[in-house]
């Protein structure tokens, strides 16, 4: 009733290519974006902009980019805490080093450092293939935080190897308040996601998915493998650069390379795996679900039986849940929280007459 | 209709959890928020330290009724050791109710580093006992940090200072070799500025030998040791890398009594899996093991004999991670009682006055005695200058089944690593635009 689509009719090709097709979607969309620009940065506590909301923003920029890699053109990744880690320093280190830069150049500086270090690492995807691949990037994975540990000078030889983000200013106005760095973040996130939702669609976008679907298939249709290949991984690692500056610069305020192991990756590749592969509203999901979930399960354990048993009984069971929770929404709908998110738009077109 | 149910469920859900990070506060107590990690690779740590802080406060409740009457209560959330859970708990534990946390201990220097940068903002101290980064104990640039009772620096300093003892003389350290065998993570680098130094000043030298994290499997390490045939091992590491450096030790036939092990390898959880290849392992300590302490006898009285430990296993009580959360226990409720004093007995204090209690804690060996932790810690002496009180720490040997303390309290350079920590703290200062306090005029 609420969610029909009789009597939209689309008049145009622009109207048919629009992103959200429905007008109901559009009306949600627009309510959500300007819930998080208008209402968030007011109503939310300290709390919730610092420790939920920025944090989801940031990985779940990060997961995006994952899944423009492996969602979109198929090649799996080991590696995306390490091309975070490579933006978090590079960005640390142009603003270090070239003294007056604009804070959104260093980041993007750092964006594109990162893609350039996942080009390299993804010259061997020419080659291999699905685990094989995986195994690849596992070594850049490796390689980076040896290296940022190893060499003094990307963490400006501080004795521990940990770096202190600048101070955030963009034209004398300073991001220094949980909500302003909130805003920040929000508004570079929401302009990627465009992008990246957009550029699925192009003739870029196209070409991954045939590489995806079926790779020699796709070179007989004149699809050049390397270029495709390599670009998935640039803007792929050019998307983690992003997230790994501003999960540096907005989120944690200072990082050590350790902080961007193999957990890391393993925790964005599950973000995609359980949010949804192929899909740019998987990401959000995904990231929405690995990093609140656990913070839940903890704070509900703290008010409900936490009193009862012990403390740590308690620490181990939220972990027990968690992976239980996993494993439930995974032989439920192994596609990821986007196609329960499609199955229930499916039910409401049809409610209340399903058929 | 199911849009409505949905919805209706995500504000329940939201409300609860907002309550949650509300509860109630009353009058008269005192709140604490704990971020202790139980679960992970360093849940032996974890457990133990958090374990002693709550039983010592069980203890003052149950014991003395609080602090003037003034209960301590507390709520814990969970860091895995995790930074980013880490700075998640620091944000979720800020306030409850109506009070504000009045210190931060998270035990792990990764999640000092996270929030240090925060702590003045919330004006929350920010204790990182035998943790975190050494120029803090420069309180005019980090008012809001104190590396208490000894930071890495004064550790290592220690630990050459203890090498020249049993060498018989400072001046017997020239051309020694000594192997550095770290653990490459955050801390175990933090000990080499100070390492270098001393080198220089007495001689001697350094080959610095990195094992990747965690550490169980360190065969080529141990044969480079071997060839280099040093006089000493000085071991820097933490977890399941101190057993694995024990064992392998054995097997290459490097005698265990001339490897000395800083803090975060003289626990019982880093001896005991080792087995025969620990024994005459030496490790750093700054509160020794034992259940003969007074305070330690009244927490088995008054907490374990009503059933309401916080160990899951009564027999880890008063060992060596355990001890440690009793020091920081004692370090908490002194400085409480110490604010109390100068801004109202029997009333909760506040972050801020919680602040200039630990910058004006003194605990001298008649106040360790009357708490019944004489010879538990150090004497302890803070001020603006210092936010790190004593710097001394003490040494004991692995006997197979125990540790036995093996040296006096020893005292670090304190010129040297003093020198190093107004250097590092200034350049700090300079990079972030802070003006040091003028000490003088603080009171």
């Amino acid at each position: 009733m609420i969610y029909r689509e009789a009597g939209q009719f689309k008049a145009s090709y622009e109207a048919d290519q629009q992103i959200f097709p429905i007008k109901q979607d559009r009306i949600v969309m627009a309510a959500l974006v300007a819930a998080a620009f208008l209402v968030a940065p007011w109503a939310a506590s300290e709390y919730w902009l610092q420790a939920v909301l920025t944090p989801v923003l940031v990985f779940a920029l990060a997961a995006l980019g994952l899944n423009l890699l492996t969602g979109y053109a198929g090649q799996l990744s080991l590696g995306t805490g390490a091309f975070m880690a490579v933006g978090a320093y590079a960005t640390y280190n142009f603003l270090l080093r070239l003294d007056g830069l604009p804070f959104l150049v260093g980041l993007v500086l750092g964006g594109l450092s990162a893609a350039a270090v996942g080009v390299v690492f993804g010259l061997p995807s020419l080659r291999i293939k699905g685990f094989y691949l995986a195994m690849a990037t596992l070594a850049a994975q490796f390689f980076i935080v040896w290296a940022l540990t190893k060499f003094p000078w990307f963490s400006n030889y501080s004795s521990s190897g940990i770096i202190t983000a600048q101070r955030i200013e963009i034209l004398g106005f300073a991001f220094d308040t949980p909500a302003r760095k909130y805003l920040l973040t929000l508004v570079i996130v929401s302009l990627l996601a465009l992008a990246a939702k957009n550029l699925a669609r192009t003739n870029t976008g196209r070409s991954w998915m045939a590489v995806r679907d079926m790779d020699v298939a796709a070179e007989v249709i004149g699809i050049p493998l390397m270029k495709t290949k390599l670009l998935a991984f640039a803007v792929s690692s050019f998307y983690c650069g992003i997230a790994g500056g501003l999960y540096a610069y907005t989120y944690l305020g200072t990082v050590e390379a350790d902080g961007f192991g193999l957990d890391l990756s393993f925790k964005i590749l599950f973000m995609i795996i359980i949010g949804g592969m192929g899909s740019v509203l998987g990401a959000f999901l995904g990231a929405a679900f690995i990093l609140l979930l656990p913070v839940g399960l903890n704070v509900l354990m703290h008010t409900s039986v936490g009193a009862l048993v012990p403390a740590t009984l308690a620490s181990n069971l939220e972990l027990i849940v968690f992976g239980v929770l996993i494993i439930f929404f995974l032989i439920v709908e192994p596609h990821g929280l986007t196609r329960l998110w499609q199955i229930g738009k499916e039910k409401l077109r049809l409610w209340p007459f399903p058929h | 209709m199911k849009l409505k149910k949905a919805w209706l469920a995500a504000v329940a859900a939201s409300t609860v959890w907002g309550a949650a990070s509300m509860g109630a506060a009353q009058a008269a107590e005192q709140y604490l928020g704990l971020p202790s990690y139980r679960v992970g690779a360093y849940a032996a740590g974890g457990t133990g330290v958090f374990g002693g802080w709550i039983d010592y406060m069980k203890l003052i409740n149950e014991r003395d009724g609080g602090v003037n009457g003034v209960k301590l209560v507390w709520q814990e959330c969970e860091t895995e050791y995790n930074n980013a859970r880490g700075v998640e708990c620091y944000e979720r534990l800020k306030k409850q109710g109506d009070q504000q946390n009045v210190l931060f201990a998270p035990v792990s220097t990764g999640i000092t580093f996270g929030v240090f940068e925060r702590v003045p903002q919330d004006k929350i101290p920010l204790l990182s006992i035998g943790i975190g980064r050494s120029d803090t104990a420069d309180g005019r640039v980090f008012p809001w940090v104190f590396p208490m009772i000894a930071t890495y620096w004064s550790q290592a300093s220690a630990i050459v200072g203890y090498l020249g003892k049993r060498e018989g003389g400072m001046d017997k350290l020239k051309g020694k070799k000594i192997a550095v065998l770290y653990l490459d993570f955050a801390p175990g680098k933090e000990p080499f500025p100070v390492l270098d130094r001393l080198a220089q000043k007495w001689g001697f030298t350094t080959e610095k030998i990195a094992v990747a994290m965690p550490g169980n499997e360190q065969q080529a390490q141990w044969l480079q040791i071997r060839q280099m045939r040093p006089d000493y091992v000085i071991l820097l590491t933490y977890g399941v890398s101190n057993p694995t450096a024990l064992k392998t030790a054995a097997r290459t036939g490097f005698p265990a009594d001339r490897i000395v092990g800083w803090w975060w390898s003289g626990a019982e959880e880093d001896a005991m899996p080792a087995g025969d290849a620990a024994k005459g392992f030496v490790a750093g300590a700054f509160n020794p093991a034992g259940t003969d302490f007074p305070v330690i006898q009244d927490i088995q009285k008054h907490v374990y004999a009503k059933g309401q430990g916080d160990m899951q296993d009564p027999k880890r009580v008063g060992s060596t991670y355990y001890n440690r959360g009793v020091g920081h226990g004692i370090i908490y409720v002194e400085a409480l009682r110490l604010a109390q004093e100068k801004f109202g007995k029997g009333k909760p204090v506040t972050g801020e006055q919680m602040r200039w209690a630990l910058e004006n804690l003194k605990l001298d060996e008649k106040r360790l005695e009357a708490i019944g932790a004489k010879g538990l810690m150090p004497e302890l002496a803070l001020s603006c200058l210092d936010h790190e009180g004593s710097g001394r720490v003490r040494f004991q040997q692995w006997d197979g089944a125990k540790w036995v303390s093996v040296s006096d309290w020893i005292e670090p350079d304190r010129e040297l690593v003093r020198s190093l920590v107004e250097e590092s703290a200034a350049a700090y200062a300079k990079e972030k635009g802070i003006t040091p306090r003028d000490c003088s005029k603080e009171q």
